[in-house]
């Protein structure tokens, strides 16, 4: 495992950054926003980075994917993530897609994939609920048996582009206690199957996402994703996956609060003098710039080691996940403080960077739940 | 066979030959190995032939040039060496800071002379030197160091003080930096000078640190007669000379924590922490740690301590690949001397009660060792640049942020 881009690495990055930059200036999350978008991001950038072949870089190249891994991915996301890109690629490459890639049948392979990655058709994945926490265990969306299917009834909280979803893959249990990881399933729910009631939800970032409210919404046998009762392996494995690909978003995020910060740090003077110059800023700057890097280190290794099925993936993915929480929020804190009075304002942009990295934290675990993750995986 | 292999051969042969039965498997720390010198006392005993064995092929220093005691091998090359004596698990069969600091130094900016009369000595093991930088009034801002050098003839006469020479009660030899223009900037009044510790006016005193002993000493120079021609580059360039060295030395402390933190080290069922945790707090009924507070303390650190060596690595990576040292780099050392700190300090807490023991009854010697450790580690922070001196840098030249 290398630490460093490839040259075929360098060269997406190079891309990516450029493009984003010029398509994605971090004032449309304010224009979305400000007018409600039903969507929350633009379908038609979201076509055109289908075609640049984003949306396809995990998937098979039979679907019409570029065959890569999730390196290459993060990548694309870390510019996503710095200029605060809307995009749906958390919900519908890195959670359903991967949902359906590593549980999915070939029917419902063939049946989504090739339009997911062309970009014509969304899916995303509903599995966390109110009480849930971080644990993706905790299910109480019930499904029964009905006949040769199912019916499902019960709430899903905070689905990411919930609203625009063509397809829900839904985690419902069937047998188990709340918690119990035996016993949950996965149904894929074609968006107005009777009994579905998808409401958006206004989150502090701006992401799109829905509250999904299932009453008896009846399935067929073919709609299960993997095997029934099988679903906690599958969302363990998803899961990371997104989780290590949020961790590239967060490190565009963070790395471009920073350097904004430490601009204004030179470009604003009081006392006749630059703040920068002020040894207690500079020194929290320094303490910044190690924690940034350090989360960029644990980010490569994360998805390479996914990447490389290394049996200490989840290990790294729970270290980068901690590490970029943390520092995600280090750098969002000081940045608005930094900025002084201006940074706490709505018409600034750092106040965003904040947002984005809070809601960034809050998903998929914090630093404190991976902390003990990595200790349990390590046997204390 | 490549010449590489070739080498390894020859070295390998060569090793099983020469190297002493009795080392193989005796495999020390640098800092517990031999330092040679004057009096120099080789435990055990065949530490004395496997340094002539060693220094007669030049492989004490083996990148140095052949012709003032070196190996003269490619850094490659050097590198099989040290690959075959560490298959051997034999000691390096020299150490100390001739090798690291004043050699590397002599071969840049010593003049011909100079290289002769000191390069083979410290290639033998025969001289063993100390650094005197830091004084009582100058540690941070080492630039505003005051040891008068006046010029007496083809002398210098030395008065001052230094402190924290490391070794300096063992050394035969001490490079310093003096001042011999008062008047001037500071950093252009400094010149670097070699010192014989056998001159007359040299004293020395060992420093006891919180922790107990230690390596560190005072020396004094009254009226001492050092001859200018032991000025290494120009009367008054001495800052250039020890700038090169203190770069190095900060490279040289950070790797050592960068190593020592376990860097890549893969931990099966939880490192030293962990079992230190399960031995003092015990373990619940899921086998799990049995304090949770301090249970989730032991994963920062070694959460901690991974992000280091994944970061330590990226620059490797990086440098192998042939770009340039990146930013990060200049992270080790505040990062890695900190995060030791807490790792020691951790150690401690854990312990409890059973870690308040100075020596004798009643205390395990490795939690006496523990306390200790955590005592020394306190100076980590403050050794080879403080920490805020570092930060300090790296706002300066990876932020660019103004003075």
């Amino acid at each position: 495992m290398q630490l460093i881009l490839t040259e075929d690495q360098e060269l997406l990055a190079k891309t990516a950054s450029d493009w984003v930059a010029e398509k994605s200036p971090v004032k449309r999350v304010r224009e979305l926003r400000d007018r409600n978008d039903p969507d929350g991001f633009s379908r038609a950038l979201w076509k055109e980075m289908a075609e640049l072949g984003w949306v396809g870089i995990p998937f098979p190249e039979s679907y019409g994917g570029a065959g890569m891994g999730l390196a290459e991915l993060a990548v694309i996301l870390e510019p996503l993530g710095r200029h605060l890109a809307p995009e749906p690629f958390l919900s519908n490459v890195l959670l359903a897609g991967q949902a359906l890639l590593l549980g999915g049948s070939d029917a419902q392979q063939e049946a989504w994939l090739p339009r997911l990655i062309e970009g014509s058709a969304l899916l995303s994945l509903a599995y966390q609920e109110r009480d849930s926490r971080f644990d993706v265990d905790a299910v109480t969306t019930r499904a029964t048996r009905d006949g040769d299917g199912w019916k499902l009834s019960g709430e899903k909280v905070q689905v990411l582009e919930g609203n625009s979803a063509d397809a829900l893959i839904v985690a419902a249990r069937s047998e188990g206690g709340d918690r119990d990881p035996r016993g949950i399933s996965l149904f894929l729910v074609e968006k107005g199957a009777p009994g579905l009631e998808v409401t958006p939800q206004r989150r502090l970032d701006s992401r799109a996402a829905a509250i999904v409210q299932l009453s008896d919404v009846p399935v067929s046998g073919a709609s299960l994703v993997g095997g029934v009762g099988g679903g906690a392996g599958l969302l363990a494995q998803v899961v990371d996956r997104a989780t290590a690909g949020l961790c590239a978003e967060m490190l565009g995020s963070m790395t471009e609060a920073f350097e904004r910060t430490v601009q204004y740090l030179k470009d604003r003077t009081q006392f006749g003098v630059p703040i920068g110059s002020f040894q207690a800023l500079k020194h929290r700057a320094a303490e910044m710039f190690i924690e940034v890097e350090l989360a960029r280190s644990t980010t490569m290794a994360a998805v390479r080691a996914l990447d490389a099925e290394d049996a200490e993936a989840a290990k790294l993915v729970s270290l980068a996940k901690a590490r970029c929480s943390d520092a995600g929020i280090l750098v969002a804190n000081e940045a608005v403080q930094m900025h002084g009075g201006i940074g706490m304002t709505d018409e600034h942009e750092i106040g965003f960077y904040l947002k984005r990295a809070r809601a960034a934290e809050l998903t998929f675990g914090d630093a404190a739940w991976h902390r003990d993750r990595w200790a349990k995986l390590s046997a204390y | 066979m490549s010449d590489r292999e070739e080498f390894r051969t020859e070295v390998r042969e060569w090793l099983d030959q020469n190297a002493p039965k009795s080392l193989v498997g005796h495999q020390v720390d640098e800092l517990t190995g031999n330092w040679g010198g004057r009096n120099a006392v080789f435990d055990p005993p065949d530490m004395k032939a496997w340094l002539e064995v060693m220094a007669e092929r030049g492989y004490t220093a083996p990148t140095w040039p052949r012709e003032y005691g070196g190996g003269g091998l490619s850094n490659e090359m050097a590198k099989v060496l040290a690959e075959e004596v560490a298959r051997k698990q034999l000691p390096p069969a020299l150490s100390g800071f001739g090798l690291t600091m004043i050699g590397p130094t002599l071969l840049r900016y010593g003049n011909e002379e100079q290289k002769r009369e000191h390069i083979p000595k410290i290639c033998r093991g025969e001289i063993r030197w100390c650094q005197g930088y830091s004084e009582p009034d100058s540690g941070s801002d080492l630039a505003s160091l005051q040891t008068r050098a006046v010029r007496d003839g083809d002398d210098f006469i030395i008065n001052g003080q230094k402190v924290w020479t490391s070794y300096a009660d063992l050394s035969d030899w001490i490079f310093a930096l003096v001042r011999t223009d008062p008047d001037a900037k500071k950093q252009e009044g400094i010149t670097f000078i070699l010192i014989d510790m056998a001159t007359p006016g040299v004293s020395v005193v060992p420093i006891s640190l919180i922790s107990g002993k230690s390596p560190f000493c005072e020396t004094r120079f009254d009226d001492v007669r050092v001859p200018v021609r032991n000025v290494i580059g120009e009367i008054n360039g001495g800052w250039t000379v020890a700038k090169a060295l203190l770069g190095h030395e900060r490279s040289m402390i950070a790797s050592l924590f960068g190593s020592a933190s376990g860097g890549d080290r893969r931990d099966g069922g939880g490192g030293a922490l962990a079992g230190l945790g399960r031995s003092y707090l015990g373990v619940d009924s899921e086998g799990r740690v049995a304090n949770p507070t301090l249970r989730d303390e032991i994963a920062q650190n070694e959460m901690d301590t991974k992000a280091l060596g994944l970061t330590i690595r990226r620059a490797s990576d990086s440098a192998k690949a042939g770009h340039q040292p990146g930013p990060e780099s200049s992270l080790f050392k505040v990062y890695g001397t900190e995060l030791n700190k807490r790792r020691t300090e951790l150690a401690v807490r854990i312990a409890g009660p059973q870690a308040l023991g100075w020596e004798g009854p009643g205390f395990e010697p490795d939690e006496l060792q523990r306390t200790r450790d955590w005592l020394r580690a306190r100076g980590n922070s403050i050794e080879g640049g403080t920490s805020e001196i570092q930060l300090n840098i790296i706002a300066k030249r990876v932020l660019g942020l103004p003075d």
